[in-house]
């Protein structure tokens, strides 16, 4: 493809670039966020790396918003939930091993080997189970229905949330050594180090499920259309529960992550996360895998300089006021462009 | 004990009803008036606001539940839904409706929270009804000056009387109290915080403003939004201006113990300090080990370091209802019970004889009220209905428990 043919393909995009270094350029000085990185980059980069790790966890959770709107244009709202009950298993599974701060490191990383997995499969059947009795039945109702219906069984979730570990935040034990492992360029903590080590391998590994497995196949088709997929021989109801099972797998992983990381579990979670990792779906291009982890990680990045050159106040608009921005070039998010890689 | 209770009741009202057909009304019953108490009943603040209402129980059991004559029904209303786990405007306003258009309502205790208070007053004022707050603490509500520019006219719509008491010191002097303590703590530079609610912002307003005048260097004021999903990229730009102490203006609901764990992890050797919105357990729950050594003010004393009457009034109300059942705020909903029942009763005594005139008679009662003699001492409504009580006590989270530590304000 010559130059000139790769222009008339993305002249919009050329254009917004063109538009943003222009007023950055000009403005830049004005803008805290431009004018605190370019001044002092080393701790640009201390506050970027706080807002990549964060961006993990909504990465995590905006992955199961995109994987079921691919199968089903459907936006499950009760996923924020169950990812804060993810939280919530965390919580319990500490308590039942009786893990204190004190407690060494081998026994914790022994304790979260069984604690992660039986966490996900939990959240993983609860997800299916919340597709099975509040989605399958209005399948072929209006699509508000089901929408009031995901809504509905997200305040239920959150209510199981508030019953289960009352309604303030409660404080796991500090688990996670917060020593420094490298201060330059950037500083990285051991608790970066273990949100990383999970966090990416489960991206990678849902990549590799969906695009090269023969389930992955079905799911693809599923998403490209269900009646065909169905005549093709896959079985449509069975291909959507495991894209269930699957994002709520996610959520719970997501869930255990953040109570260790923040060292909370908080029934509002689920909302505030949920949000958050929503945003960052539609911002990537929702039903996109990879553009809803690359949004959720943009997402965590934006808010974490906000509130260090902003003000925690203003995150809602910044975020939102990027997105509308970028949703005004490229209506379809980021990386929606490919049909193929939706699931 | 069902049984005794039906026949004194049939007793009284056989009673009531020969008095009523010999003397026309004059004699022991003069009729059943309401007083309420609105409180969020659901949520961390539930076992503050128990103890609030045993406590409004205790004191009208005191008089057998009349007051020179009439039958006191109180109702404990709940301003809370379990959804939101504390009060809600909906709550609010749907009660201070209901309450204006209750005839037979006399007094209202209550708000809980200095939000829902904005709401509630203007209403109530438009009714008539006083209302006393045994926890309110914004300084808006009644001092001219403390809060936006139109606090408090505002709640006062259509120059309707001033019907709105407290027994509590308001936050401009907890601001200023922990301000001074922070500057005996050996601070000299602060950055403040607060989590942009009404209650949390007028705190730490008046805490950044009265440590600027007692010489402490103000280093900055952000603001730590409750939904907010952490704070670690805030804690880091607090940890690059570098202060010696941090003060949160705010609530435990509003993610206080992240913010806390947050903090801590930047600056593990900075002084921390909050007001009583965090002077809960539910707090020291939400930031575990973060809590410790953090200073906390609020205003009267903890159980233990109460003397005199409060001492006598202590032992009896735990002997009651047993050893843990007294917070910073019950001692507060006893006084606004008693200061309540006692403007009735002046009303009474005046010569009320319904109760529109009781409610008229009681809201006037209340803004006289003069050198009044509770458990919290003897003390007096200004003209704002401030109390002109002004202790405050110092206290430390210690292994996980509140310790007093200091008497503030003095």
């Amino acid at each position: 493809m010559n130059i000139a043919a790769w222009f008339a393909k993305n002249t919009r995009a050329v254009i917004a670039l063109v538009v943003v270094v222009a007023v950055l350029a000009v403005f830049g000085k004005s803008i805290p966020i431009w004018s605190g990185c370019t001044a002092a980059l080393d701790r640009c980069a201390d506050i970027v790396a706080i807002g990549v790790f964060q961006g993990m966890i909504v990465a995590l959770v905006a992955l199961g918003y995109t994987l079921v709107y691919g199968i089903l244009q459907l936006i499950n709202f009760a996923n924020g939930s169950v990812f804060m009950l993810g939280s919530v298993g965390a919580l319990f599974g500490v308590e039942i091993f009786g893990l204190t701060k004190d407690t060494p490191a081998t026994t914790v990383i022994l304790a979260f080997a069984v604690i992660l997995p039986v966490t996900m499969l939990l959240t993983a059947g609860l997800n299916a189970g919340i597709e099975r009795v509040a989605y399958r039945p209005l399948r072929r109702a209006p699509t508000l229905a089901t929408l009031i219906s995901a809504i509905g069984m997200d305040f239920i979730l959150q209510n199981v949330g508030q019953v289960l570990i009352g309604p303030s935040p409660v404080s796991l034990p500090s688990l996670l050594p917060t020593t420094n492992i490298i201060t330059e360029p950037f500083v990285i903590k051991v608790s970066h180090v273990f949100v990383t080590a999970i966090t990416v391998p489960l991206l990678i590994g849902l990549m590799w499920f969906v695009q090269a497995t023969r389930q992955g196949k079905a799911m693809r088709a599923t998403a490209q259309d269900r009646e065909a997929a169905g005549l093709m021989g896959i079985d449509v109801n069975r291909t959507i529960s495991l894209t269930f099972l699957l994002a709520g797998a996610l959520a719970g992983g997501a869930g255990v992550i953040v109570a260790l990381y923040n060292g909370s579990a908080w029934w509002q979670y689920g909302f505030s996360y949920g949000l958050l990792a929503f945003t960052a779906a539609v911002f990537g291009g929702i039903g996109n895998l990879l553009g809803a982890a690359v949004g959720g990680i943009f997402l965590g990045v934006l808010i974490s300089l906000n509130a260090f050159y902003v003000d925690p106040r203003w995150q809602d608009v910044v975020v939102f006021g990027i997105l509308v921005v970028v949703l005004v070039f490229r209506p379809t998010g980021l990386f929606a462009a490919k049909q193929s890689e939706r699931a | 004990m069902k049984l005794t209770k039906v026949g004194a009741l049939a007793a009284v009202a056989v009673l009531a009803f020969s008095a009523c057909g010999t003397s026309g009304g004059g004699g022991g019953d003069k009729g059943t008036v309401q007083i309420w108490s609105e409180l969020p009943r659901q949520g961390s603040s539930k076992g503050q606001t128990d103890t609030i209402v045993n406590a409004i129980k205790y004191a009208l059991d005191a008089r057998g539940g009349k007051v020179d004559g009439w039958t006191i029904k109180y109702t404990d209303q709940d301003d809370s839904t379990a959804e939101a786990g504390k009060w809600t405007q909906e709550r609010a306003t749907a009660l201070a409706t209901e309450a204006a258009s209750t005839t037979d309502l006399v007094a209202y205790i209550g708000t809980f929270n200095s939000g829902a208070a904005k709401i509630v007053i203007p209403v109530l004022c438009g009714a008539g009804i006083a209302m006393v707050s045994p926890a309110n603490t914004y300084p808006g509500l009644t001092k001219p000056g403390k809060g936006t520019a139109d606090e408090p006219g505002i709640y006062y719509p259509g120059g309707c009387a001033h019907n709105y008491f407290r027994v509590v010191p308001a936050d401009d002097l907890q601001g200023d109290v922990g301000a001074l303590w922070a500057k005996d703590l050996g601070a000299t530079t602060v950055y403040v915080l607060d989590d942009t609610e009404i209650y949390g912002k007028g705190v730490a307003d008046v805490f950044d403003a009265s440590a600027t005048a007692a010489g402490l260097t103000v280093l900055g004021h952000d603001q730590a939004p409750g939904k907010s999903t952490d704070f670690k990229a805030l804690a880091a730009k607090i940890a690059d201006a570098g202060p010696d102490l941090v003060y949160y203006g705010g609530i435990t609901q509003n993610n206080a113990g992240q913010l806390w764990k947050d903090l801590r992890e930047a600056m593990p050797d900075i002084m921390l300090m909050g007001p009583d919105g965090i002077y809960e357990d539910a707090f020291i729950e939400a930031a575990g080990d973060a809590a410790e050594g953090t200073y906390l003010t609020f205003g009267g004393q903890t159980a233990d370091q109460y003397t005199g009457d409060a001492a006598k009034w202590r032992d009896e109300f735990r002997t009651k209802y047993g050893p843990d059942s007294i917070e910073v705020y019950t001692i507060y909903g006893y006084e606004a019970a008693n200061v309540v029942l006692a403007a009735i009763e002046t009303a009474s005594k005046a010569g009320a004889k319904d109760a529109a005139a009781l409610r008229a008679g009681t809201l006037a009662a209340l803004t006289a009220t003069k050198d009044f003699k509770g458990v919290l001492g003897t003390w007096s409504f200004d003209a704002n209905g401030d109390t002109s009580n002004k202790v405050f006590s110092g206290s430390v989270i210690k292994s996980g428990k509140f310790e007093f530590d200091t008497v503030l304000g003095q």
